[in-house]
């Protein structure tokens, strides 16, 4: 596809509305003033730090392989540490590298609808992680896109690959200022995990009430590849729908989705992650912990389709509704195109049950103590995959933001 | 240690317990024997303080304390402790994380002591790391039940069936457990630790001694004695059978 039929599609699509979700008004939102660069993280401005620290991000860059923050519509930084990585703005890359225009829009149609459409026509940056063959990237990579400004559209497509047998860790952060009363993040991502190789990815959304949030993410994981996700969302947003789709194409090709969601407030979630099985022997896991509070709307969607000889697949999804006025659908999907595949689902939404607060009170828990640690036990999603030390930082994150919250 | 005086409990408006009296002193070990539905669960669950056993009448006082409306935690730090027959199954809430709790630690590590204290019930780090009687066999929960109360050290522990649906084997752990929890190794003017024992079959008590035995029947203590005698009783002749015994040989004391 050329850049011309590329834009050719992307205009007609600029008026599509998305399949799920409420209808955006884009023209509501600008790009704002340009932003200087840093000369290293702790120069941003002391009123954000914190917002900052709530979306994973390490200030002093320690145990971090590489950095990149981006505010509204300006990358600010971007540093690299380590050999084997690429880091930079996808603007950037594009000019560094002849070849990454051919990764632009391979896994998320641009026409999807009329947001990857404004992506295409008025993108404004998003990041380029990059592990070159055979390179483990074992220390994480750190991202963060800030909104600092009201009224601001932030509307980046991020393109993250990793090479043959290569390693890459990344944590993510999409965060926004405590004085932003509106904005929109609009966020293509698409993944490619080459033969052998491996992305985790855990995401930390820190948004706020006024936060309109669109992602769009895919993922091509080829031969023996392995892709995890962990999402976690624990604060106010005002309405987000997202879902994320791996495609296993190659043989014995791996995704993992795990889902961590808090809803509270006004708040209006339609989340899910969906696994395209189409390699020989693929395999693909969608674990979501959803817990709905206030007026909260959730809807927590899975879907796995089996194409590929082999392929197994399972989604788990579990609710816990704290408000009579809070509402959550679950609603996991499977889809068998052959015979030899092994696809199952589970979904519960519960409350919290009486006896185990007793059973906690029981041990000399009072009654609030035994609430929190039965919501922390929920949302306790073993996060596997991970190196050690990311594992540890990502529980420390979790942690946090429930803190935050209870 | 624990007194309870005239004491009427309703569940759901039903009136489970009558005017039931029952005095455990310092280092005593008392054993409770009945039919199932004849209010021995309610009556722990209503020592513990759970919300559903409403007393309308009568109250309980343990270490010269009232506690007949204390919250649970109030009373299990008063020194109160209970061994639960169907402990709830809690996700995400490992059995290592019950057992700080239960040590009263803030700690999210499961460490050395706590693996020490796993290993003399044959317990397992693997076992300590899975979710709380989340697909636990009956002696599973049983040992994870003890081992909790281990890390508590309660002055005072109610048992609810510690004997059902444990192997040979495993029974004659947790009675050995039991007996050490309660002081039963003690010379009986070292004891200070005490105890009420629930079972149905008894089975438990060939490895535990108790100081006092009741029959329980219809919300009410119908008889009391020796632990041997109404354990033969109850195993050769039933509950009722027991109880009629029982005041036979009270009405032959009394001539």
């Amino acid at each position: 596809m050329t850049d011309k039929e590329t834009i050719v599609r992307a205009e007609r699509a600029k008026t599509k509305k998305a399949a799920l979700g409420e209808d955006i008004a884009i023209e509501d939102y600008i790009t704002g003033n340009e932003h200087p660069s840093l000369n290293s993280l702790d120069e941003f401005p002391a009123e954000y730090q914190q917002d900052l620290l709530d979306a994973g991000i390490e200030p002093t860059e320690k145990d971090r392989s590489g950095s990149f923050l981006q505010r509204d519509c300006s990358v600010v930084f971007s540093t690299v540490k380590y050999p084997g990585l690429e880091l930079m703005s996808t603007t950037e890359a594009l000019k560094k590298h002849e070849w990454l225009k051919e990764y632009l829009w391979k896994a998320v149609p641009v026409d999807q609808d009329k947001y990857t459409a404004e992506v295409e026509l008025g993108q404004t940056q998003g990041y380029f992680i990059r592990s070159e063959a055979g390179k483990k990237v074992t220390m994480p990579v750190q991202s963060c896109l800030f909104i600092s400004s009201d009224k601001i559209g932030q509307k980046v497509h991020n393109i993250i690959i990793a090479e043959e047998n290569s390693e890459l860790h990344i944590i993510t952060g999409c965060s926004v200022s405590h004085a932003v009363n509106s904005a929109l993040h609009l966020g293509v991502s698409e993944f490619y995990v080459k033969k052998g190789a491996k992305i985790t990815f855990t995401m930390i959304h820190n948004w706020s009430r006024g936060m309109e949030v669109r992602p769009r993410s895919a993922v091509v994981i080829e031969d023996d590849g392995a892709f995890i996700s962990n999402y976690i969302l624990m604060t106010p947003v005002k309405s987000l729908q997202m879902y994320p789709t791996a495609y296993c194409v190659g043989k014995n090709a791996r995704a993992t989705f795990q889902t961590v969601i808090y809803a509270q407030g006004d708040t209006k979630i339609d989340s899910g992650s969906r696994a395209v099985l189409r390699g020989e022997g693929s395999r693909s896991e969608i674990i979501s912990r959803v817990i709905a509070t206030d007026n909260a709307e959730v809807i927590a969607r899975g879907d796995v389709i089996g194409e590929g000889a082999n392929a197994k697949g399972h989604i788990e999804c579990r609710g816990l509704m704290l408000s009579d006025t809070a509402e959550i659908d679950s609603i996991p999907e499977l889809k068998a195109a052959r015979k030899d595949l092994d696809l199952s689902h589970e979904a519960a939404i519960g409350k919290v049950a009486e006896e185990e607060i007793q059973y906690l009170m029981a041990r000399g828990l009072s009654e609030e103590e035994a609430t929190s640690v039965i919501i922390r036990g929920f949302l306790n999603v073993d996060i596997t995959g991970l190196p050690d030390a990311l594992a540890r930082e990502t529980k420390k994150m979790f942690d946090m933001s429930l803190e935050k919250v209870m | 240690m624990l007194e309870i005086k005239d004491l009427t409990v309703e569940v759901e408006g039903k009136e489970i317990i009558r005017d039931l009296n029952l005095s455990i002193e310092e280092g005593e070990v008392h054993v409770l024997f009945g039919p199932n539905g004849c209010g021995k669960t309610t009556l722990i669950m209503t020592l513990l303080g759970f919300p559903s056993y409403k007393v309308t009448r009568g109250f309980i006082t343990f270490k010269g304390v009232d506690i007949t409306n204390l919250p649970t935690n109030e009373r299990v730090k008063l020194g109160m402790g209970m061994s639960f027959q169907h402990p709830p199954e809690i996700r995400g809430v490992k059995l290592g994380d019950m057992v700080n709790i239960a040590q009263g630690r803030k700690e999210d590590e499961i460490d050395e002591d706590v693996i020490a204290l796993a290993k003399r019930l044959n317990i397992s780090v693997d076992f300590l790391n899975r979710d709380v009687n989340l697909g636990f066999s009956g002696g599973e929960v049983k040992r994870s039940e003890i081992l909790q109360l281990l890390a508590q050290a309660p002055d005072f522990i109610l048992f609810d069936e510690p004997d059902s649906g444990v192997d040979v084997e495993n029974i004659e752990l947790i009675g050995r457990i039991m007996s050490e929890l309660l002081d039963r190794n003690k010379m009986p003017s070292k004891r200070e630790k005490s105890g009420l024992i629930i079972t149905h079959s008894g089975s438990i008590m060939r490895h535990i001694k108790a100081d006092r035995a009741h029959v329980m029947l219809g919300g009410r203590i119908a008889c009391s004695g020796m632990p041997d005698e109404v354990t033969r009783n109850v195993m050769e002749t039933g509950f009722e059978r027991c109880v009629e015994l029982c005041v036979r040989s009270n009405e032959v004391g009394a001539e």
